[in-house]
């Protein structure tokens, strides 16, 4: 019955959906409030019928409905309860339900906290992102039904993939969906606004708090996809350039830019026409993302079972959408009217810069991903593309990028003075040296390229407090009218600087661990031991250990160094009888600095002894502090009051600032 | 192998990786420079079953297969070259996980650094015409629900400038 | 002319879609990604001597293959699960004269003569290729692959994957006949 009840909630949010794209958009253009507010009331509908869809494929799930084919193919009696959850969108029907569902409570939020948007440009958003839920609905109905029974139902299910049975990995999609279908809203804005034929400093700040939560979550989704890679795969690699993987990267990518041109937009009224194009290609990025993934275009380790029927639907929705928002932009953007003027250094220029860099970066991972298929197509053979050509085009482009970033804060708009502003960084350039000094003293001279790169982000996260320092005058006037300053400081500095320091300290990350990572692989027997950067490893013991549903092989090692105690590692191997596959647990210890990280596999062709694998990660653990910082920097941004969704319009008590006025960002 | 890639294209759904245990102890070489040279060869070759994996990261048993071959070039003493070309005679380029640079990958290696140039150029072109010429407005202008609306955010901004 | 500048992004995106959907054309029709085109097309096969699979019967080498008789040279395996469902399209095409050619791709030879002993032997001669060393020289990346090769020896199709009937009516036959010819 309640499978039922959740295919009739998905077939009745279609049907409202459609509602959602036409009414409230003929009630715009008829300037009529009755049928414009419809769109409020369709977008909640919407919302309702999706969260009973979502509710009773999560039902069936957690009780282990086997009559349902999506239960039975991807879930099991034995599996632990967080996995019966996370089963539901670990699969191509169940992704879907969660992506339309994330969809319709956008739809929602706009509706409810959208007070302040204009009437008009409020119902043309939610009418395009009902047309983007008719899509997604209709193709879920049409070809991906989740809730098709199975007659008569087994006695139990296949299991859930053993690598999805992760904490990691639970959690890393419906982050990543945030992010995707976050970046529907700024495209459905970037629609709303060329209907309307206006974009203005008030569209850049209604726009802009959406693209922080969609940033915000991908920026989250990501970095757990890569912790999740870095420590199930069994020798910590945390980023593969796969096709996967950079479906994911191409609309952060686009989307960071979009943060940034947003912010021209909204300050000094320019660069329309490419915002709006950027909104329009951040969504198209996310929505191609889908498509590569889930068509079989594309093979990935990570891509979900293909099926060119899906495919084509897929493209047809791409098209529809992307083409229709691009149709629209042929049209309606050249009639945006080009604003303020600014010279090459200004804060404008650097955010221009920032856009160039970005978006040549977004394309490189575009021709990186898509070129084998398009050299294929054409008959030039196959090829294959992967890390060599990215960190040969991606990290250069990349470099100045993070080098820029430390200074676009401190650039003043219009015109700025850049002698005084890298006056202003001299002690973000110390800190820079500083660093590669540092790595030279702890790695010593090799190689030269990682240690200029250890200097960067040095540079990146020293400015990043150098911007902080300026703006509250730190050392200049007294301390305490600093932290008075800094109190008052507007979240969206503090937000720019934590995300710019958080991208700083990631780099520190990807450099360390790409460049001084320690390996060793050997057989080891029990009770002996082996040297690691200066650890030494020792194999106690090897022995059974029981699981929920899956039976491990634990091994048990003693670190040390110097014949001091530093701690106890255990691996494992899991088998999943139900899958027959093995997983492989790595055992890490992280002091933060560095992690050790230990696989012990299959025991050795000679029958004593355990294929043993060690490492030293250095500085690994930063890349996801530094993740964490950039998702928190976003957060703190979409604190700002002046951000904030629902500013409530009717306060209107003038009060002049009480405090001087925090210097312009 | 083809049964690898059979489960694995089967049983591959979200974010599903193959297990990679990668390069195994019996393996390696015993002179250490020669063992570097073998990984940092196998790191740029395409495991051909697990699609987009290098066989240094992979443990199909083609991949296995490979590097020992790789390894026993070497021993034999092939450059780093002649043992790629080796296998690049049989497989074709679609081993190398670096493409070559030939005529039909020059969009691909230049591709980006043409963009950057070009969306460089673009924009300095854009700023030597300084807005001469420019489209004129022709957005409708505000109206007076509008205008009051515009005034109550900015100075909501003004009033929260300063403000947590 | 300001205008067509908005013009540009649609085009740009029109000729991906488009390209898209042909890439998905090709896929339905079995051109998936994971096809690889040999680089030995037109080559002489790689020389090798390999043992044959049952004992005193003749193994396969590379200087048996060019003396004028157009061939299939079949690699297979008893744990290859495709290979079972080729089988029967092996043993008709043995049954209308064909000379395939079968060589047994990491396999206990135990396992190979069992399966031929059950399900037939469509192979003219068959060996062990143990290392798998023989097949890498083909430029193998999985088994069943089937290669044709010419009345001088020379490799001139690859099959990757069973042979489908399709593959066989509309591929391969006419290549045996234009090659005998």
């Amino acid at each position: 019955m309640i499978p039922e009840l959740g295919h009739y909630a998905l077939v009745l949010a279609l049907v409202v959906a459609l509602v959602q794209s036409v009414v409230p958009l003929w009630g715009a253009w008829r300037r009529d409030g009755a049928m414009m507010e419809v769109g409020r009331t369709a977008a909640y509908c919407q919302f309702a019928a999706l969260a009973l869809a979502f509710g009773a494929l999560t039902y069936a799930h957690v009780v282990s409905d086997f009559s349902v084919l999506n239960v039975v193919e991807n879930s099991h009696t034995d599996k632990p309860m967080l996995y019966k959850v996370a089963g539901v969108w670990g699969n191509h029907e169940g992704s879907l339900v969660l992506w339309v569902f994330i969809l319709a409570l956008f739809g929602a939020l706009v509706a409810g906290f959208g007070r302040n948007l204009p009437a008009t440009l409020r119902a043309r958003v939610l009418a395009v992102q009902g047309m983007i839920g008719v899509g997604f609905l209709w193709f879920m109905v049409a070809t991906s039904n989740p809730f098709t029974r199975v007659d008569p139902a087994p006695l139990n299910g296949h299991d859930l993939n053993p690598l999805l049975q992760d904490p990691g990995l639970a959690f890393h999609p419906p982050f990543l969906y945030l992010g995707y279908v976050g970046f529907s809203l700024c495209f459905s804005f970037a629609a709303g606004a060329l209907i309307e034929g206006r974009v203005d400093a008030a569209w850049a700040r209604w726009v802009r708090p959406w693209t922080l939560i969609a940033w915000s979550s991908l920026t989250l989704g990501i970095a757990m996809g890569s912790w999740w890679s870095y420590y199930t795969l069994g020798w910590g690699g945390w980023w593969f350039w796969d096709p996967v993987e950079n479906a994911s990267l191409m609309p952060w990518l686009a989307g960071t830019a979009l943060l940034h041109s947003a912010i021209v937009v909204e300050k000094r009224d320019t660069l329309k026409s490419w915002t709006i194009l950027l909104a329009i290609v951040t969504f198209t990025l996310s929505l191609m993302g889908t498509f590569l993934v889930r068509s079989g275009v594309l093979t990935s380790v990570h891509a979900f079972a293909s099926d060119p029927a899906r495919g084509v639907f897929i493209l047809a929705l791409l098209v529809v959408a992307t083409g229709g928002g691009l149709l629209l932009y042929a049209l309606r953007a050249p009639i945006l009217k080009a604003g303020g003027l600014f010279a090459p250094i200004s804060r404008e220029g650097g955010l221009v810069l920032n856009n160039l860099l970005l978006s040549t970066a977004c394309a490189t991972v575009f021709l990186g991903t898509l070129y084998p298929l398009f050299l294929d197509a054409i008959g030039g053979g196959k090829i294959s593309i992967g890390p060599p050509f990215f960190n040969a085009t991606f990290v250069p482009l990349m470099v100045p990028v993070v080098a820029v970033m430390a200074m676009g804060p401190l650039l003043s708009w219009k015109r700025a003075d850049l002698a005084g502003v890298l006056g202003r960084l001299k002690i973000a350039a110390l800190v820079g040296v500083a660093a590669a000094l540092a790595g030279v003293w702890l790695a010593g001279t090799k190689p030269v390229l990682a240690l200029l790169a250890l200097g960067l982000a040095g540079w990146a996260v020293m400015g990043a407090i150098v911007d902080v320092a300026e703006r509250v005058r730190l050392f200049r006037i007294p301390l305490g009218d600093s932290l008075a300053r800094a109190r008052h400081l507007p979240r969206g500095a503090w937000g720019t600087a934590l995300a710019h320091a958080g991208l700083g300290v990631a780099v520190a990350g990807m450099v360390g661990t790409s460049a001084w990572t320690t390996e060793a692989i050997q057989v080891l027997h029990i009770g002996q031991s082996v040297d690691v950067a200066g650890y030494s490893f020792r194999l106690d013991s090897v022995g059974e250990a029981p699981g929920p549903n899956y039976t491990a092989r634990r091994a048990v090692l003693t670190v040390t160094r110097h014949g001091d105690f530093v701690a106890t590692l255990a691996p494992e191997q899991r088998f999943y009888p139900v899958t027959r596959m093995t997983t492989t647990g790595a055992a890490i210890h992280t002091n933060f600095f560095s992690d050790l990280y230990a696989v012990v596999g299959e025991p050795a062709p000679d029958g004593t002894g355990y294929n043993t694998r060690f490492y030293r990660h250095p500085l690994v653990p930063w890349i996801w502090v530094g993740s964490i910082l950039m998702m928190a920097g976003g957060l703190v941004s979409l604190s700002d009051r002046r951000l904030r969704v629902g500013v409530p319009l009717k306060r209107a008590v003038p009060r002049a600032a009480a405090l001087p006025p925090a210097p312009a960002e | 192998m083809r049964r690898v890639l059979f489960t694995l294209v089967l049983a591959a759904t979200l974010l599903s990786g193959p297990l990679a245990r990668a390069v195994q102890p019996d393996e390696m070489l015993p002179d250490p420079a020669m063992e570097a040279r073998a990984r940092a060869i196998s790191k740029d070759l395409r495991c051909l079953v697990c699609q987009n994996q290098s066989i240094d990261d992979s443990d199909a048993p083609l991949a296995r297969d490979l590097r020992l071959l790789l390894r026993e070039r070497l021993v034999k003493g092939d450059t780093d070259a002649q043992a790629v070309a080796f296998l690049t005679d049989r497989y074709g380029d679609y081993v190398l996980l670096r493409p070559p640079v030939k005529p039909a990958t020059y969009l691909l290696w230049f591709g980006p650094f043409a963009l950057l140039l070009a969306g460089g150029g673009l924009l300095l072109w854009r700023g030597r015409q300084g807005g001469k010429g420019r489209a004129e407005a022709v957005a409708p202008p505000l109206t007076a629900e509008e205008k009051a609306q515009v005034a109550l955010l900015l100075r909501d901004e003004d009033e929260g400038k300063g403000r947590p | 002319m300001r205008r067509l500048m908005f013009l540009i992004p649609l085009v740009l995106f029109l000729g991906l879609a488009g390209w898209f959907g042909v890439r998905l054309k090709q896929i339905d029709r079995g051109d998936t990604p994971d096809r690889l085109p040999s680089v030995m097309i037109d080559k002489p096969v790689p020389a090798f001597d390999l043992p044959p699979l049952v004992d005193g019967q003749p193994g396969v080498a590379s200087t048996g293959l060019a003396d004028g008789k157009v061939r299939l040279v079949n690699f297979w395996a008893s744990w290859c699960a495709p290979c079972r469902s080729e089988h029967p399209i092996l043993m008709r095409l043995a049954g209308q004269g064909v000379d395939i050619r079968g060589i047994d791709y990491k396999d206990k030879a135990a396992d190979g003569q069992a399966i031929l002993a059950r399900d037939g032997n469509p192979y003219a001669a068959v060996a062990r290729d143990e290392s798998g060393r023989t097949a890498i020289d083909f430029g193998v990346y999985g088994v069943p692959e089937t290669y044709v090769i010419d009345r001088q020896g020379r490799i001139r199709y690859r099959q990757v994957g069973p042979i489908t009937p399709q593959d066989l009516q509309n591929r391969i036959l006419p290549l045996i006949n234009e090659l005998s010819k």
